[in-house]
């Protein structure tokens, strides 16, 4: 249930970390989405730097692929990958 | 301890400008970002030689604009620092897109306001329309009549910004030129005194704090930007009660006590009653002990607080009087002075309501002299149609 204004920090405070694991960013996708060839990734890891979700998901340190629940489509991974591993492709019926 | 500081109290000759720079030396914010140039007023000037000099540790940020100059005191504010900045006029009006964040966001940052006419036609001199377009900010908003009280409201207000119960920003507003470029004897506290009385600000969720992370001015959808507001405006309702404390706290301290929330001057018994924000007040005393030595019983409502508004503390001291004149200096255009407004829906929660009178002065500068203020009363006295707008100093 929604909050009464005093049961809410003040200031629209968002207590606590990676809180944006509960919205969904992934719904509302720009229509292209990021894939990588892993023969050209080499684990750099700029991809997972520069995303503004927490998109790249990475095990022992080696990026393992996106998670598209969360992936809104910037293309930023893409531009700053150095091999360029990432493409981003055209998507058709939303997400 | 209080008697024995005012023993020994020493007062130096300092402008309005200097006198706040004084107060943000001893307030010790650890970030002051500033535009360096005009509108920009002598006291971020003087601010700055004293950082240069090593008198206090601060990190001065220049930055391209005034509302560059904001935003990096939103963000430092969040970041857990004390904050304070100084503008006026055009630069305010820059600022006034995150001085609303600012509120919303309840950082309690300081800004000393030189307030000066606003563009068009282009003008550097005082009135109040800068402050005025800023009254909606969410900013707690206190007007000094001279350069001690521009230095003492300024270390009473920035305790009152920081206080759990208000956490709003506060703009403490001197008259431009009037007060920010005019020197008087102002008594300073020793600098122990008023680091004593501030204490450290503790932020509520500091964003340097990793160990508890925080989302800080998220998007607020129609489901939760209500209720937000609504939290701006208990705390706005929690200032008149800290600052009625504060000022007993900083009385003991100064000597000097602010008491209430507007200066009441030979109030008691007048009939007739003159309601002024900024350095005209001392004009108006003027004014009035000319008039009372011609038995005329008219006395002064200064206040200090504009925002919030103490509409139930004025509406008790102008009941019952016979007419009251609101001097505004700024335009509403198309409606009254903001202070006629305010005092004219103040006096809704009473039954014996004064005449009130509308004087629109000293716009872009224009000079106000004694006479002209002592000739208000004769409308007053003579039951002048109060359904106008007057204009004093005005060629027509
Ligand atoms: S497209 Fe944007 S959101 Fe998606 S993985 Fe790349 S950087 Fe992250
Ligand atoms: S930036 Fe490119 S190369 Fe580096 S980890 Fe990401 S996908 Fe691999």
């Amino acid at each position: 249930m929604l909050k009464r204004y005093q049961e809410l920090p003040i200031g629209g405070v968002v207590v606590g970390g990676a809180t944006p694991q509960l919205v969904k960013t992934g719904s509302w996708r720009s229509g292209q989405k990021p894939v990588y060839d892993q023969q050209r990734c080499i684990h750099c890891l700029l991809c997972w730097v520069h995303c503004p979700e927490a998109t790249i998901l990475i095990e022992r340190g080696q990026m393992r692929g996106f998670d598209y629940e969360h992936c809104k489509g910037c293309g930023l991974c893409a531009e700053h990958c150095p091999t360029g591993a990432i493409q981003m492709l055209k998507e058709t019926g939303g997400s | 301890m209080a008697l024995k500081m005012l023993e020994r109290e020493e007062r130096t000759l300092l402008t309005g400008a200097e006198a706040a720079a004084h107060a943000m030396r001893q307030l010790r914010p650890a970030v002051v970002p500033v535009y360096p140039i005009t509108p920009q007023t002598p006291i971020i000037e003087t601010f700055a030689q004293f950082v240069a000099d090593g008198l206090v540790d601060t990190e001065i940020i220049n930055v391209e604009s005034e509302h560059s100059a904001m935003s990096a005191a939103v963000g430092a504010s969040c970041a857990g620092a004390r904050v304070l900045t100084a503008t006026s006029s055009q630069g305010l009006a820059l600022m006034l897109e995150i001085c609303y964040i600012a509120s919303a966001m309840r950082c309690p940052i300081g800004m000393a306001v030189g307030s000066r006419a606003l563009s068009g036609p282009i003008n550097i001199h005082c009135d109040h329309s800068d402050s005025m377009m800023a009254r909606d900010a969410g900013w707690i908003q206190i007007f000094c009549e001279n350069a001690q009280e521009a230095y003492d409201l300024s270390v009473v207000g920035q305790r009152l910004a920081e206080d759990g119960r208000v956490l709003l920003p506060v703009m403490t507003i001197q008259d431009g030129f009037t007060i920010t470029h005019s020197a008087e004897p102002v008594a300073l506290l020793p600098d122990d005194a008023v680091a004593e009385f501030v204490g450290e600000y503790q932020a509520l969720y500091p964003l340097l704090d990793t160990d508890h992370p925080t989302t800080q001015g998220p998007f607020a959808l129609p489901d939760y930007y209500f209720e937000i507001k609504r939290q701006q405006v208990d705390a706005m309702a929690n200032v008149g009660g800290v600052w009625s404390e504060l000022q007993e706290e900083f009385a003991k301290l100064s000597g000097r006590y602010y008491r209430g929330v507007f200066e009441a001057y030979k109030l008691d018994d007048a009939d007739y009653v003159y309601v002024i924000l900024g350095a005209t007040a001392g004009t108006a005393k003027v004014a009035i002990d000319r008039l009372r030595r011609q038995r005329k019983r008219v006395g002064l409502l200064k206040l200090w607080l504009f925002r919030p508004f103490p509409a139930r503390e004025i509406a008790q001291a102008l009941q019952g009087r016979k007419a009251v004149a609101i001097l505004d200096r700024a335009l509403s255009l198309g409606s009254w002075g903001p202070l006629y407004s305010e005092i004219s829906a103040a006096l809704n929660a009473i039954s014996a309501r004064p005449v009130l009178y509308n004087y629109i002065y000293g716009l872009g500068g224009r000079d106000i002299r004694p006479e002209q203020l002592m000739s208000i009363v004769n409308d007053l006295e003579c039951e002048a149609n109060a359904d106008v707008q007057r204009f004093i100093g005005l060629r027509e």
